[in-house]
């Protein structure tokens, strides 16, 4: 193995390439009790070894602050992540989520122990009822897409409770995010695409062809991933209830919402949230979120159990309502990720919930105005909400520069690109959520040097990029020949 | 691009070489230079009766992947084995040792399937 | 409000630069039907000083201090100051998932060591970045045999299976054609293998047994694996407290096909049940059937080492309806979490980890049928958690326990209203020789 190198060096071995040693970076709790010979001893059982490398606590710590600091994070830049809503996650949630009571509850403890917690969830149950104008609402799901699974389970619970057991299918807008149509699947439900019209919003001449009695519900976002508002959601939700199915809401874009309009009025009869989008929890590299799900009130009785539920000034855990799906996880929920969604909310208030929705909308037309003379917007004519869509139609015709060229130059600046190549509805697709934590400095900053890249020559942005740790990773080379772990020996 | 006058061709930018009653299958340049690097390659297996356009499989790329319709009813006779260590061959030579599949089918059957010849689907690429 | 860092003065002057006079006006897009013209119902925004004053008190509801001898399925675990000073470096848990792999290697590296580690522990040959915890990750354990076996229709599941991931699996097989059915328990504790020998046939698409089960009986891999060679019925192995696995064989190496383990166990905090870690690995013969991330390893254009994600294609960003899953997030940071965990314990610290479970239970149990007269129920060999028969009504002494200053185990009646008497305890090395002295003095107190 090679030493670390001194200083920022990016070339950090991995744990398995230390030398072989006998040491430990753990002292376990030592015990008084005499502990007898393994009952097993001799047992075909036993393994002889697991092949964990042996680290020093000091060569841990190193290890992993040195592969900490080749990250890019949202605590050192910003991350203009259309979809994402990379806004700042609070210190204070971090305090919060760790006090011992919680961090040390266990489920199964007697239900006096666990007053405290079930108290504060029940609270946030509430809160989100209200933001969402919802009757009800499960913290169960461990993520938005596990919350759009339970929604379509939800939904065809009721359609099956009526004994309604045509519709098979759910509609889903072209420009919808993947988990939409996995999630559908995975549901059975055929997943039927439905066509946008030409100004990038649900057609209601389209849908009234497609919507009949065979189609379970149509799965929305709102504002859509074009940063558009569905200025006919009301029509939409009419049509579709009038027909006999139930309107999904998929709210990754609450954050151009908040305060300001409720899905729950719209006309939806289910909805998620995604807690580490618009409540700030944090990404963490990919996960954990949480993702929320709340519901109207002919889709109550089908949720997920347990349920919580105020008896008498107490917070109790109901297991047994008759007509719950059953459950969609173990235990209650990621209650680390609830805590800190609570703290968020409770923090802000409902004049800082609506100065959070106000700040991004605001912070988003900004960027649209800094950027709309350079670059295409596909649906200019139309007021973006909480993130502006762009496209590289203009680079290509002009200087035959693409999405991604400009993508790797604002790595090669110091920025985290924006979401690229999605939505699928239109070609080069950048789209770009500043959210309402990033200050006018940082999006003048942001819009000048995106403008000033797409103004350079094609082939020096191809390099790009240069300055960082890695070049561009050969994702051919990864998934021809996948080596998905350091040693493909099996310990015994 | 390159594209053979003693091959026929589907919509779905695939070519059909016919040698009696065996059909042999791959992508066209086109396709493979849209689809991209291929990774992977996943294959039917020798002996599967398949309708007239099922999907026998699929390639797969970084970022896409993009199935496999076999325009034609038969019996799968053949796999190009060799797709399984070096998808990339149908890349570099789609056409040649970088066939899929070979199918037993009714010489028939081939007057129904709308497949085209070489100039039709030369037109066909520059509508897209 | 200090999260906002745009003042007046500069809100105004980008209200200037997009054309509007006021932030109202940029919501003309939504009909004013469907704009609230009140604030919402929810409280005024509070200060951090005061809230944390609620949170406290909120949490002081639980008896942090006291002798705990809960398990079943969340695990009291040691767990060394360093890793959460690690995990908590904002460089880690505010980043974003690694799509751009260029600025991502830290959490990119750590979690190809996490699907290193793991594959180690379980024998397995692939693990992926993670699953939400091991109750779905079980559920999706079925649906990827499923992908594999298409036309076997019948899922066998050990009674030992915890209740809440059977529950789980239940509810996400509602929607396709899949037929549950459960495979009983000998007095042993262990299952009932010729039962399940019985239910062999074209039709049986997966036998799913939790190796060492709800019960805490370690079960017969090897018998399993037995039974199951030499059919096409796929072998689900599923783990819980995966401690065990510092003395005990993973199973990948008792010829698993999926393996589903919950990685709490490997020192995440217990958070009232979340957010926990499920653990998903198979043979490498499956590995584009499976659900997950997954990190790979491949090189930059200067030949550097360098991690991206990859196998991309079976994922729900990509294949949509046709995806493997349509899992997006996962548990990215508890994965690292338990990584660090891991590389702080090493080889020798997981064997004395194991050990110190086992023995420490070990010792409980003599003491207990040593000296209060109180039954084992099951006979067979245990890790670290064992049932007990109550003489006496569980909930009631559970309460009164409480109030002594001990947690004593779980309430089996939780999950069997009619079992009125099951006490589930649980030793791990965090229980002292003093805390299992009184809990076995105090179980004296009942015969």
């Amino acid at each position: 193995m090679t030493a670390s190198k001194p200083g920022l060096g990016f070339d950090e071995p991995l744990i398995f390439e230390y030398s072989e040693s006998s040491n430990r970076g753990v002292e376990l709790p030592e015990t008084d009790v005499p502990l007898s010979s393994n009952p097993l001893a001799g047992s075909s059982l036993l393994r002889e070894s697991t092949g964990l490398p042996n680290l020093s606590e000091p060569e841990v710590v190193r290890h992993f602050t040195r592969l900490s600091q080749w990250n890019y994070s949202l605590d050192g830049g910003f991350y203009p992540l259309g979809s994402c809503t990379m806004k700042y996650n609070p210190k204070f949630h971090e305090t919060a989520a760790a006090i011992e009571g919680f961090a040390s509850a266990h489920p199964y403890a007697p239900p006096g122990c666990n007053q405290g917690i079930k108290s504060l969830l029940f609270e946030l149950e509430q809160d989100l009822a209200e933001i969402s104008g919802m009757d009800a609402v499960s913290l169960h799901p461990a993520a938005g897409s596990h919350g759009e699974m339970l929604g379509l389970m939800l939904i065809r619970a009721y359609h099956q409770d009526r004994g309604d057991t045509k519709r098979t299918k759910v509609l889903i807008p072209d420009s919808a995010h993947g988990t939409n149509p996995s999630s559908a699947a995975i549901c059975n439900f055929q997943a039927v695409t439905l066509e946008s019209g030409d100004n990038g919003l649900i057609d209601l001449a389209i849908l009234d062809q497609m919507m009949d009695d065979t189609v379970a519900g149509i799965m929305i976002t709102n504002p859509n991933t074009c940063g558009l508002f569905e200025t006919q959601i009301v029509e939409v939700c009419e049509l579709v209830h009038q027909r006999g199915g139930l309107v999904y809401f998929d709210g990754a874009n609450m954050n151009a919402l908040v305060g300001v309009s409720r899905p729950g009025d719209m006309g939806a009869d289910v909805l998620h949230f995604n807690t580490h989008k618009t409540f700030s929890t944090p990404h963490g590299g990919g996960g954990p979120g949480a993702g929320p799900v709340g519901v109207k009130a002919c889709l109550a009785p089908y949720l997920p159990t347990p349920i919580l539920r105020n008896q008498d000034g107490k917070i109790v855990l109901d297991h047994s309502p008759e007509k719950s799906i059953g459950q969609i996880r173990s235990f209650y929920g990621n209650i680390g990720v609830l805590i800190r969604a609570w703290a968020y909310i409770k923090t802000l208030g409902a004049e800082g919930l609506r100065g959070m929705t106000e700040g991004a909308v605001t912070n988003a037309n900004y960027l649209l105005a800094l950027l709309k003379d350079d670059f295409d917007v596909p649906f200019a004519d139309q007021r973006a909400m909480h993130e502006v869509l762009l496209t590289d139609k203009k680079q290509l015709d002009e200087s035959h520069i693409s999405t991604m060229d400009l993508a790797k130059g604002l790595i090669e600046e110091g920025f985290h690109p924006p979401t690229i190549y999605f939505p699928l509805v239109v070609a080069g697709a950048m789209l770009i959520e500043p959210t309402e934590t990033e200050s006018k400095e940082t999006l003048d900053l942001f819009a000048n040097t995106l403008i000033e890249l797409s103004k350079r020559d094609a082939e020096s942005l191809h390099k790009l990029p240069s300055s960082v740790p890695v070049g561009r990773v050969d994702e051919v080379l990864a998934a021809r020949q996948p080596v998905l772990r350091a040693t493909q020996t099996k310990s015994n | 691009m390159e594209v053979r006058a003693e091959l026929l061709y589907t919509e779905e930018h695939e070519w059909i070489l016919i040698e009696g009653n065996t059909a042999t299958l791959g992508i066209t340049d086109f396709a493979q230079n849209k689809l991209g690097d291929v990774v992977f390659v996943e294959l039917p297996e020798e002996g599967t009766i398949i309708d007239a356009n099922e999907v026998v499989g699929n390639i797969e790329s970084v970022k896409a992947v993009s199935e496999i319709y076999f325009p034609l009813a038969g019996e799968v006779i053949a796999v190009n084995k060799d797709l399984e260590e070096e998808p990339e061959l149908i890349n570099s030579v789609p056409f040649d040792n970088g066939w899929i599949t070979k199918v037993r089918i009714e010489t028939a059957d081939l007057d129904d399937a709308s497949l085209m010849n070489d100039e039709a689907y030369k037109a066909f690429c520059a509508s897209e | 409000m200090r999260y906002f860092p745009n003042d007046q003065a500069a809100n105004q002057a980008m209200l200037d630069k997009i054309g509007v006079e006021s932030v109202s006006e940029l919501f003309t897009s939504i009909p004013e039907s469907i704009q609230l013209d009140q604030a919402l119902s929810i409280s005024e925004p509070r200060s951090e000083y005061a809230l944390l004053k609620e949170l406290k008190k909120k949490a002081s509801s639980y008896p942090t201090e006291h002798a705990s001898f809960l398990g079943g399925g969340v695990y009291r675990r040691f767990i060394p100051s360093a890793v959460g000073a690690l995990a908590s470096r904002g460089e880690f848990l505010t980043a974003y998932t690694p799509y751009q792999p260029e600025i991502s290697q830290g959490s990119l590296q750590a979690m190809f060591e996490f699907q290193s580690l793991l594959a180690l522990l379980s024998g397995m040959e692939v693990a992926n970045a993670s699953m939400y915890e091991a109750a779905s990750g079980v559920a999706e354990a079925v649906m990827m045999a499923s992908r594999i076996r298409p036309k076997a229709k019948k899922v066998l599941v050990s009674a030992g299976l915890h209740p809440e991931y059977f529950e789980v699996l239940k509810t996400y097989l509602i929607p396709g054609n899949l037929e549950l059915i459960k495979v009983p328990l000998l007095g042993s504790g262990q299952t009932d293998l010729k039962a399940l020998e019985g239910l062999l046939d074209a039709d049986a698409l997966c036998s799913v047994l939790q190796v060492i089960n709800f019960f805490g009986v370690i079960e017969d891999q090897e018998q399993h694996q037995a039974l199951l060679s030499g059919t096409k019925t796929l072998n689900i192995a599923v783990l819980s407290d995966l401690s065990a696995l510092g003395l005990l064989k993973g199973p990948g190496d008792f010829g698993a096909d999926i393996f589903v383990g919950e990685a709490q166990s490997l020192g995440l905090p217990q958070s009232y049940g979340g957010p926990n870690l499920g653990v998903f690995a198979c043979k490498q013969a499956y590995m584009r059937k499976m659900p997950g991330r997954l990190v790979g390893l491949s090189e930059d254009a200067q030949g550097k080492r360098a991690f991206c994600l990859t196998l991309s294609t079976r994922e729900q960003h990509i294949r949509r309806e046709k995806a493997t899953s349509n899992i997006c997030s996962n548990q990215a940071h508890c994965a690292l979490w338990v990584t660090i965990y891991l590389s702080l314990l090493g080889e020798q610290g997981i064997r004395e980890l194991a050990q110190l479970n086992m023995g420490l239970a070990d010792y409980a149990i003599k003491q207990i049928t040593g000296q209060t007269g109180i039954e084992l129920r099951y006979s067979g060999q245990v890790y670290n958690e064992f049932v007990l028969d109550l003489p006496c009504n569980a909930t009631l002494w559970l309460d009164k326990l409480l109030q002594e200053g001990l947690l004593a185990g779980v309430n089996l009646s939780r999950f069997n209203s009619e079992d009125e008497g099951g006490l589930l305890v649980c030793v791990t090395e965090t229980n002292t020789k003093e805390e299992i002295d009184l809990l076995v003095s105090k179980l004296k107190e009942l015969k």
